[in-house]
């Protein structure tokens, strides 16, 4: 009888790795070999042969160190996409999930509202883009660009606020921090729209009873926030912090400046350098964050 | 005490009781009205962030050569035209160009859903050895962005060969760029555009359905596969219809892999779209930039309106995925 049972646990066992095999082939054949040979290229100088092929020289940290010390942009391009990053993802982790909540309630209207914030995962391709934040210069710079570029007068004083919140007493970091966020709330807003979604799909599987025994009890709406929503959407906040951090390091400058130093300059090896390196940095700072966040997640099962 | 007095009392707080009730309706219902008014005021103002860049591509899409010049003239063309769109139309070769991209993203979607699901079945319901590392590899797939392994791949790719077959018959290496051969490889082995993702959302959904479906389906005789195919995949739905809309729209989106794999801009609609504005000035001999930017708004509308249709008609479907497909935990 046991004997019968193990083999229809292997049985199992071989199906459900025949049900994979497909993934498991390409993560090999693509991913793992693709990795090995990348950190094998920003290691050498690649020569790359007429019939397509290439020969690879062993230089050692070559390349890493003209990346970092020699190479006119790359510091300066790392460090701005780093700090974007660190800037953007509190505010759009909180933004996100208080849409999703504002989204959450019943009002006349959600359908729209709804297919609304889901535009922009639709309108993602380079061109398009581009011609977005040319498009979004234009309703935000007045009449038409030249126009409005031409003569500023138009434009509110922003000086005079800023003065004006320092003399408030304000720090001067929390004071950038905010006019930084106003500048780019089109983008901010445009990169939150899967996070709204994960979020709405959070709230929208709370266990309605949880609230009812909150309100019989007599939470006011503060108490139910902090002690029911907050707590059931944590695990979520960890995905979107996630998702944030992959999505913002996707489109931005590091990996155009590899690509363009691979397919223009035909630098192979220092291209290969340049992602091994950002992609380094991206992992470090997603273990940190994933530890410092779980910490504080609370499941529910 | 006499009964007077009682019934004095008895009308005295009956009066309060109701002042008190009266009261806090009344502050629930003012408290009700500055919410909505808060929550219109904000989802007003956001919709219009998002929406704002778009409304204003489409009208600049119809501005004429004068109206760009003229600083009276905001979202509402005076010289409305058709001129752009008739450049567009052209330049981007529209109907054969959406042809072939729909052809494209379609089929790649179909593999995205049939291979991605196959994955997450075999990851949700089969227990194998290394499973749980197997597993975080796929995390790793969706974490990792691909521009790290972009070279490799481009050469892997630029020398196709498979443990040098194709060399000893034909005494050359394949090349398979210039085409839509390597994305379709790389669907089909579970590697495409974020399938780990969509391996992910269909792992998760299929850990939530029911057992008992499946120890039926055993008891009546169904093997693993068509247990799969039969049931499992049909039950499937929400999972099935959320991987295939992001699948199409981020497709259809895609310019890194396309880039790379130097995928003829006659075969992918955005693609020709980021060109557009070269074209525009080099055919049609338009010298200024501002002009045939025009014509790259006009194209912009005629790229987003099928996504748009797509996205409209599943958008219901989507949403209820979404929400019923397991992404949360």
């Amino acid at each position: 009888m046991k004997k019968i049972k193990l083999t229809l646990r292997q049985k199992r066992a071989v199906t459900g790795i025949l049900f994979i095999t497909p993934w498991l082939t390409g993560f090999l054949a693509y991913y793992v070999r693709s990795l090995i040979l990348n950190v094998h290229f920003s290691l050498s100088k690649i020569e790359i042969l007429k019939t397509g092929g290439y020969r690879a020289t062993y230089t050692g940290l070559e390349n890493y160190r003209y990346a970092l010390l020699e190479h006119a942009t790359f510091n300066q391009v790392l460090a701005d996409s780093l700090r974007d990053i660190l800037i953007d993802i509190p505010f759009i982790i909180f933004f996100s999930l208080f849409m999703a909540i504002l989204l959450n309630t019943k009002f006349k209207g959600r359908a729209i509202v709804r297919i609304i914030f889901f535009l922009p995962i639709l309108m993602g391709s380079g061109a398009v883009l581009e011609s977005l934040e040319q498009a979004t210069r234009n309703i935000t710079g007045g009449a038409s660009v030249t126009i409005a570029e031409l003569a500023k007068t138009n434009e509110v004083n922003i000086d005079y606020f800023l003065y004006l919140f320092e003399d408030l007493g304000l720090p001067e970091v929390l004071v950038d921090y905010i006019t930084g966020l106003v500048a780019r709330i089109f983008e901010v807003v445009r990169a939150s729209s899967v996070q709204i979604i994960i979020f709405l799909a959070a709230l929208q599987s709370i266990p309605g009873s949880l609230y009812e025994c909150a309100k019989i009890e007599g939470a006011t709406a503060y108490e139910t926030f902090w002690k029911i929503t907050f707590p059931m959407v944590s695990p979520l906040i960890l995905t979107n912090v996630v998702y944030t951090i992959v999505d913002f390091f996707v489109n931005s400058e590091v990996v155009d400046l590899a690509y363009e130093v691979a397919f223009t300059n035909y630098n192979y090896g220092l291209s290969a350098a340049m992602s091994t390196l950002s992609t380094a940095i991206v992992c470090l700072i997603l273990v940190i964050v994933c530890t410092l966040i779980s910490r504080k997640t609370f499941y529910y099962n | 005490m006499n009964i007077r007095d009682v019934r004095f009392f008895y009308g005295k707080i009956n009066e309060t009781v109701h002042d008190i009730t009266f009261r806090s309706r009344t502050l629930s219902r003012v408290k009700s009205i500055l919410l909505s008014i808060f929550r219109t005021v904000i989802i007003t103002g956001m919709s219009y962030i998002i929406l704002g860049p778009v409304i204003n591509i489409v009208s600049n899409s119809f501005f004429s050569g004068s109206d760009i010049y003229n600083p009276s003239v905001f979202m509402v063309p005076l010289n409305p035209t058709l001129e752009n769109y008739r450049r567009a139309f052209a330049r981007l070769d529209y109907w054969n160009t959406l042809g072939y991209t729909f052809f494209y993203i379609v089929s790649i979607t179909m593999m995205q859903i049939l291979i991605c699901s196959m994955v997450g079945y075999g990851f949700a319901r089969f227990d194998f050895p290394f499973k749980k590392i197997l597993f975080g590899c796929v995390i790793v797939t969706i974490v990792l962005p691909a521009h790290v392994i972009m070279l490799p791949l481009y050469q892997h790719f630029r020398n196709w060969d498979i443990l040098g077959i194709i060399e000893a018959v034909t005494g050359d290496m394949g090349n398979l760029l210039s085409g839509e051969t390597p994305m379709y490889l790389m669907t089909l082995f579970g590697t495409g555009l974020r399938s780990g993702l969509f391996i992910y959302i269909f792992r998760q959904f299929f850990r939530g359905l029911p057992k008992e479906i499946e120890e039926a389906a055993l008891i009546d005789g169904a093997g693993p596969w068509y247990t799969y195919f039969g049931i499992m995949l049909v039950n499937a739905m929400p999972a099935v219809i959320t991987v295939a809309v992001f699948s199409l729209v981020w497709q259809y989106n895609d310019m890194f892999y396309a880039r790379l794999f130097s995928m003829p801009a006659s075969h992918i609609l955005t693609f020709r779209l980021s060109t557009l504005q070269a074209t525009v000035e080099f055919a049609d001999q338009v010298k200024d930039p501002l002009i045939s930017q025009l014509a790259v708004y006009a194209g912009i509308t005629l790229v987003l309106l099928p996504i748009l249709v797509i996205y409209f008609m599943l958008q219901k479907y989507f949403v209820e995925g979404i929400e019923r497909s397991g992404i949360v935990g």
